[in-house]
């Protein structure tokens, strides 16, 4: 390309990872949540704006507010204040449980209402816990100034796996049994990381393309598995046998709530560890944020980037096990979430924190959890979670938008190159 | 220089956020007149041309050409009014070919737009052979050489008639002998009535070539003057602010046992030249070597195949007993070496980290900053209070992120960290570009005080001021060879000058004194 | 896509690249192709005459191709599988040798087409061995099934020519193929009551009312495109941080209006479809006419736009200005050229084209919208784009190879091959991410790819 040519483009290229990382690692420099307050404000902001427009959208796709409108503008405006309400008012409720109910089962010390009254709130967690692995991967990738866009197929590999050891050792304690099909998701999905890694760092191949490729080649995969070496002898579908009972995670026996969650705030946890104090997650930032000051420190960075893919994508395989243990014991060709792109959201909307990303994961799970409730109870399809899904991470990415619309002050920590010389 | 003259600018000024790039700056260009723009990297001089050629909007000012008031918006605005401008940096597309780089944006096409490359290739082939340029229209522009690339920029701007040339820095990247053709090249465009303005800040080139000179300094204009009644040294006091005497203080080198020891190196480029050439030299304890030469010499590629960070095609370098070539960075810098890198923004630091990890960049995985895996914020932490303290780094605190930093106290970040690890060898290149004079005399004092403490230093770089201050032998590399080896108090900086121009040591001190080594 | 490396600081070997240059690579990757023809293929008929007990030299390979645009009218084609096979690898070998001996220059690439065709065909001929193949069909479907991926290749020419990465083909695709079903079909639930039905005949307002649910779809496309040039020009966010959104969005968006109104009103999921027409005289030549001149409006729409699109880009002014803003947009600046406007017309160029591509799927295909319907071709006319190079013509090639898989995928029960057909079906990807390594030499990949453009 323009090697040849390096007097007149002496530049290093930055790669679109790379100039990514720049433009996020700016404003969080890891460790403490420095002022936390003003870091929270744009991603509040953004959730906050991603929500009025959903709710607008909710409006604007339904039949009648347009009745209501034919009838006078007042009718209208208040036809669409009304659906919204609604709409998100079941949401809340879907996603957390009816307050008063709660209070009420607690005031009449009723165990069994109670547990019916906060299931909503649990389901939410559950719905939570994959996106928690699968947002801590993607921003372990991005600290390390790499772009993992194939969580998805990642996440279908370790489920593959862990579900492989979840029916084959039989005879296991749970207490073995559980963390060898975790073990054996991580490394799945970190081996489905580790050939972009490779092939990134060794020759170059981006990342985004290659993962892309590899989760149709996990699908085709596991199609095959499916109709062949996994395939559940009793069965004419394309579709596993059950896994071990000593392999199911632990859950609650009134909720599909499992130890689940609990895994993965372990894993936030030693994500962040890992990162922030670690010397390894020090190579991986500096490699991440500044490739030629990492060289010229001595880091490995092959040895890095195919870390971090491997590591990223196990986590991302770790949501795949965490869905097989604890919620579907069995695998089924159609084993699709469309997590992949969502746990991108979750890793940019929590500033690639694993805090952040817990947090995160947290309101979308709860988000996506209450409008299935929604979608009962008004009729607004799920998929609006995505729409807003999609605001939230546009407001996050050009916080400009978010100042233009709240006439904030730009504090220049956004992502504003300061060079010296202007000679 | 009775006519009115084709360019006028009066009072610009470019206010950059917290820099004032350009104060008040007044210019005039007569016609078939070369004027020179001296001053120092970041005195405000490619900030001047980027606004006469509408790169950049100036906060205040005029600019008249040919007595006209003209409003440059934009580049277009600046064509139109005759001006066309060789950046420093190349503006050429290397997958395009020469007439696809000279034809855009001022296209001959016919209808339905299809481009008529074989006219404009015509057009091309005729400037150059009227120019004397020697350039192929149908090649590709990333397989001709530097030299060629710039002759192609020339014919851009003689493609669209400008009559105002501007050359930002244009020997910056050229050998002693394409520097010569290029003003061989100057003068032709001035016979046939072109006006050149011509940036640099190198004092031989504006004397030898220039009809007049203004100095700019921090975005100011110091003074105008004519090479008749310049003297260089008048001229470099103008430049820099003060009388150049910037005379390190230093006792006599107490040189110790070898501790670099290069031989035959041989580095190849991208373009399978050897950038670096057969080199050898050996570099004792206790002294500085100074590699002296213009850039683009192969300083930089030595720098890397001594350090690690590039390969070596050939030769051996030895560094305290150990082959060193093609050895990771870190085996190389664990075996105590230290370097300061030529381009500190890209290399030296992690601008986005803060201070604190900065300072521990090159031994953050050893004892104290790391036990076992575990990162010891602390210890991390009171390091830096130390340093900070101790090289005066002017930062507001310890996590300020180095990118927010002025070049000098970026530059004595990498000093503080490199200078306090235990080291028996230092790489020192460019140690002080771009920087201002305050850290310069700082770090040239720390410079010898390491050699003084025995290290043994190799310093590079292209200003040679600095090379003559600071060394006690002076390597001058020339088209990656080191073409001679001299005893820094027996050379005068004009016959280094000479040198690192292409002149051979046998022409400059006859046979058999060529080498003091 | 940013093929260059993220670590600029990594070092290769040099003389490894140095020795395995392209010429000697390629060279090599012929052999091995013809080494393949003759030891899976050639060698594999081995144990289909032993299944029929019949000596090798009897197996014969059937290729049915039409002869007319009568559908029955086909042709029977037998060919002795095994001197074809030996034929065959024979002939990819020589290519080979040449290629390794002295190379082919800038016809390599064109070589690389040839030898990949006569391995696909060698494939064919084995896996039909003692069989027949409907030959016509199965090229004829190729080209269909090629259509929104060469299209999509198109869409992502378009952009990244002008140095904006396009992952959000996908999503445009999925949102032009949805307005297209909802524009389509209320223009053929209103055109009968409209003026235009006393002008036109009944198939000339279908025809009418497609053509509107086509424009809506291109419209819909450059909607999203301009989002993505809002976000990643004018607040020049990571470019793939803003394909992201629009695909999170794109899929959001047409699954939530699926869901809400689609379903519900199926009057409204309904527009019909374009309908394959005979171009006159070109389709009555035997065996190419059926192939190739037997399709919809589509099909020829996709050849149309490789030639424009290739002549557009390199023979005329619009093309230059379009490349150069990709390669080095300061260079393009400093003539004069605006790159921020480039960008933007190339970005909303290539949602139109995205848009046009997902009408395919409604209103050339199956004249329904489904959730998700696009199944990846965005992503994977994407793939098509590094395969070839940046270029309409060499990506053309690419999308024809996975159109081609994506083809086979119906006949291979047919074929009854002994490899899974899962795996099958992977080598395009696999393919891809060959080519993006560079074994088979780095592609052109526009030097500003990604890259915002900041003026100062």
């Amino acid at each position: 390309m323009t090697d040849n040519n390096k007097s007149s483009e002496p530049q290093p290229k930055p790669d679109s990872g790379q100039t990514l990382i720049d433009e996020l690692n700016k404003t969080m420099d890891g460790g403490v949540w420095q002022n936390s307050l003003r870091s929270a404000l744009y991603p509040i902001l953004a959730v906050f704006t991603g929500l009025v427009i959903g709710g607008i959208f909710i409006a604007l796709t339904t039949e009648e507010v347009y009745a209501a409108f034919r009838e006078s503008i007042f009718a209208g405006l208040g036809e669409s204040w009304r659906t919204i309400a609604v709409a998100y008012r079941a949401l809340f409720v879907g996603a957390i449980g009816n307050p008063a109910e709660i209070a009420a089962a607690i005031g009449a010390a009723d165990w069994v209402a109670f547990q019916d009254a906060i299931d909503p709130f649990l389901e939410s967690l559950v719905t939570s816990t994959p996106l928690i692995f699968a947002g801590l991967g993607v921003a372990l990738g991005f600290r390390t100034g790499l772009f993992n866009i194939g969580a998805e197929g990642q996440l279908f590999i370790g489920a593959t796996t862990a579900t492989w050891v979840g029916y084959t050792f039989t005879g296991l304690p749970a207490i073995i049994h559980i963390p060898l099909a975790l073990l054996a998701g991580f490394i799945g999905g970190g081996l489905w990381g580790y050939i972009p890694g490779w092939l990134k760092a060794k020759t170059g191949g981006h990342e985004v393309i290659n993962t892309i490729m590899m989760n149709f080649i996990a699908i085709r995969l596991v199609e095959w598995l499916l109709r062949t070496r996994m395939q559940d002898p009793e069965s004419q579908n394309p579709i596993s046998p059950f896994i071990a009972d000593s392999a199911f995670l632990p859950s609650l026996p009134f909720s599909r709530f499992h130890i689940g969650f609990f895994i993965a705030l372990i894993f936030a946890w030693l994500t962040w560890w890992y990162l922030f104090r670690t010397k390894w997650g020090f190579t991986l930032r500096t490699v991440g944020t500044n490739p030629n000051a990492a060289r010229y420190a001595g880091m490995n960075i092959v040895r890095a980037t195919v870390t971090a893919m491997f590591l990223s994508g196990g986590l991302a395989g770790l949501a795949g096990a965490n869905e097989i243990l604890g919620l579907n014991h069995r695998l089924v060709a159609s084993f699709t979430s469309g997590i992949g792109f969502d746990s991108i959201a979750l890793a940019l909307l929590g500033k690639n924190h694993p805090v952040g990303v817990v947090l995160a994961a947290i309101l979308f799970g709860t988000l996506r959890n209450g409008a299935t409730q929604m979608q009962l109870d008004a009729g607004i399809p799920i998929d609006i979670i995505s729409i807003v899904q999609a605001l939230v991470l546009a407001f996050i990415a050009a916080p400009a938008i978010v100042r233009t619309i709240y006439r904030l002050r730009d504090t220049g920590d956004d992502g504003q190159l300061v060079t010296n010389s202007w000679g | 220089m009775s006519e009115k003259p084709v360019l006028e600018l009066k009072g610009i000024t470019k206010r950059f956020p917290g820099v004032l790039a350009n104060d008040h700056i007044d210019l005039t260009l007569g016609k078939g007149e070369v004027h020179a723009l001296l001053g120092e990297n970041g005195a405000g001089k490619s900030t001047l041309m980027n606004i006469l050629y509408g790169l950049y909007q100036p906060t205040e000012g005029e600019i008249f050409v040919n007595g006209e008031k003209v409003q440059i918006d934009s580049p277009s605005d600046s064509i139109a009014a005759g001006i066309g401008m060789v950046h420093q940096h190349f503006m050429l597309i290397p997958v395009f070919t020469v007439t696809e780089n000279v034809m855009l944006g001022e296209e001959e096409v016919s209808a339905g737009g299809f481009l008529k490359r074989r006219e404009a290739a015509k057009k091309i082939t005729e400037l150059s052979n009227r120019f004397g340029l020697d350039v192929d229209p149908n090649a590709l522009v990333g397989d001709l050489p530097v030299g060629v690339q710039q002759r192609v920029e020339i014919i851009k701007l003689l493609y669209r008639d400008a009559n105002i040339l501007i050359f930002d820095e244009p020997t910056a990247v050229l050998t002693p002998q394409e520097a010569d053709s290029l003003f061989e090249i100057m003068q032709l465009l001035i016979d046939q009535g072109k006006s050149i303005i011509f940036i640099t800040h190198k004092l031989r080139e504006v004397l030898d070539y220039a009809d007049r000179i203004t100095v700019i300094r921090r975005g100011k204009v110091i003074g105008s003057t004519v090479p008749a009644e310049a003297d260089p040294a008048k001229l470099a006091e103008m430049m820099v602010g003060r009388a150049v005497d910037l005379d390190v203080d230093r006792n006599p080198p107490q040189v110790g046992e070898v501790v670099l020891s290069v031989k035959d190196l041989l580095v190849v480029d991208d373009q399978e030249q050897a950038a670096v050439d057969h080199v050898s030299f050996e570099l004792h304890a206790g002294e500085i070597l100074g590699v002296a030469g213009i850039q683009g010499n192969g300083q930089t590629e030595l720098v890397e195949a001594i350090t690690g960070m590039g390969k070596v095609d050939g030769g051996t370098i030895t560094l305290l007993g150990q082959p060193v070539q093609n050895k990771p960075p870190r085996f190389i810098t664990e075996l105590g070496s230290a370097h300061i890198p030529e381009d500190r923004q890209r290399d030296g630091v992690v601008a986005d980290f803060p201070i604190v990890d900065n300072l521990a960049l090159q031994s953050y995985y050893m004892e104290p900053f790391s036990k076992g895996v575990i990162m010891q914020e602390d210890v991390m932490r009171e390091n830096a209070t130390k340093l900070v303290e101790q090289f005066d780094v002017r930062t507001p605190t310890i996590d300020t992120s180095v990118g927010s930093l002025s070049g000098g106290n970026q530059q004595k970040v990498i000093v503080a960290r490199e200078f306090t690890r235990d080291i028996k060898f230092l790489v020192a290149a460019q140690p002080t570009r771009g920087i201002d004079v305050g850290s310069i005399e700082y770090i040239h004092g720390q410079i010898v005080e390491k050699r003084d403490a025995g290290v043994a230093v190799l310093l590079v770089s292209t200003e040679l001021d600095e090379v003559m201050q600071l060394s006690d032998r002076i390597a001058v590399m020339f088209d990656g060879r080191v073409t001679a080896m001299v005893d820094a108090r027996q050379v005068t900086k004009e016959q280094v000058g000479l040198l690192m121009a292409g002149t051979t040591a046998e022409e400059l001190f006859g046979k058999g004194e060529t080498q003091n080594d | 896509m940013t093929a260059s490396t993220l670590n600029t600081a990594t070092t290769q070997p040099p003389t490894f690249r140095n020795y395995f240059n392209r010429q000697r690579i390629l060279g090599i990757v012929f052999l091995l192709l013809a080494f393949g023809i003759w030891y899976i293929f050639a060698q594999g008929l081995g144990d289909i005459a032993e299944s029929k007990e019949i000596d090798v030299s009897e197996v014969i390979t059937t290729f049915k191709l039409p002869l007319s645009s009568q559908p029955g009218d086909l042709f029977n084609w037998e060919l002795s599988s095994s001197p074809v096979l030996t034929v065959l690898a024979m002939a990819a070998a020589f290519l080979g040798g040449v290629q390794l001996w002295r190379g082919f220059g800038r016809y390599a690439n064109w070589v690389l087409a040839i030898v990949i065709g006569l391995f696909i065909f060698a494939f064919l001929t084995w896996g039909a061995a003692g069989k027949s193949l409907n030959l016509g069909g199965l090229l004829s479907a190729t080209l269909v099934r090629a259509v929104p991926i060469t299209l999509g290749a198109m869409s992502g020419i378009l952009s990244e020519r002008a140095g904006i990465v396009n992952i959000a083909i996908e999503g445009m695709m999925l949102t032009g193929a949805m307005v297209g079903v909802f524009a389509g079909s209320i223009a053929k639930l209103w055109l009968p009551d409209s003026v235009f039905a006393g002008m036109l005949e009944e198939k000339g307002l279908l025809i009418l009312g497609l053509c509107f649910g086509l424009v809506c779809a291109m419209l819909a496309g450059m909607l999203l495109s301009a989002v993505h040039a809002v976000l990643s020009i004018r607040y020049k966010i990571n470019q793939i941080v803003s394909g992201t959104v629009i695909n999170i969005f794109a899929v959001g968006f047409t699954s939530y209006l699926s869901a809400r109104f689609l379903q519900k009103y199926q009057e409204y999921n309904n527009p019909g479809t374009f309908r394959p027409f005979e171009l006159p005289i070109l389709s009555d030549i035997p065996i190419l006419g059926p192939i190739f001149f037997r399709h919809n409006i589509f099909v020829y729409s996709m050849f149309i736009i490789i030639i424009v699109l290739h002549i557009a880009l390199y023979y005329t002014r619009w093309g230059l200005r379009l490349r150069s803003v990709g390669e080095h947009p300061k260079a393009a600046d400093t003539l004069g050229i605006n790159v921020i406007r480039t960008r933007w017309m190339a970005v909303l160029l290539s949602g139109a084209m995205a848009g046009f591509a997902g009408g395919y799927f409604t209103l050339g295909s199956v004249p329904r919208f489904d959730e998700g319907l696009t199944a990846g071709r965005g992503f994977i006319g994407l793939a098509a784009m590094i395969f070839g190079n940046w270029n309409p013509i060499g990506s053309f090639g690419a999308s024809i190879l996975f159109g081609f898989t994506d083809a086979l995928q119906t006949k291979l029960a047919i074929l009854k091959l002994p490899i899974p057909s899962e795996f099958l079906l992977m080598i395009p990807y696999i393919a891809t991410m060959v080519i993006l390594a560079g074994v088979v030499g780095k592609g052109q990949m526009p030097a500003a790819d990604g890259q915002p453009y900041d003026k100062e």
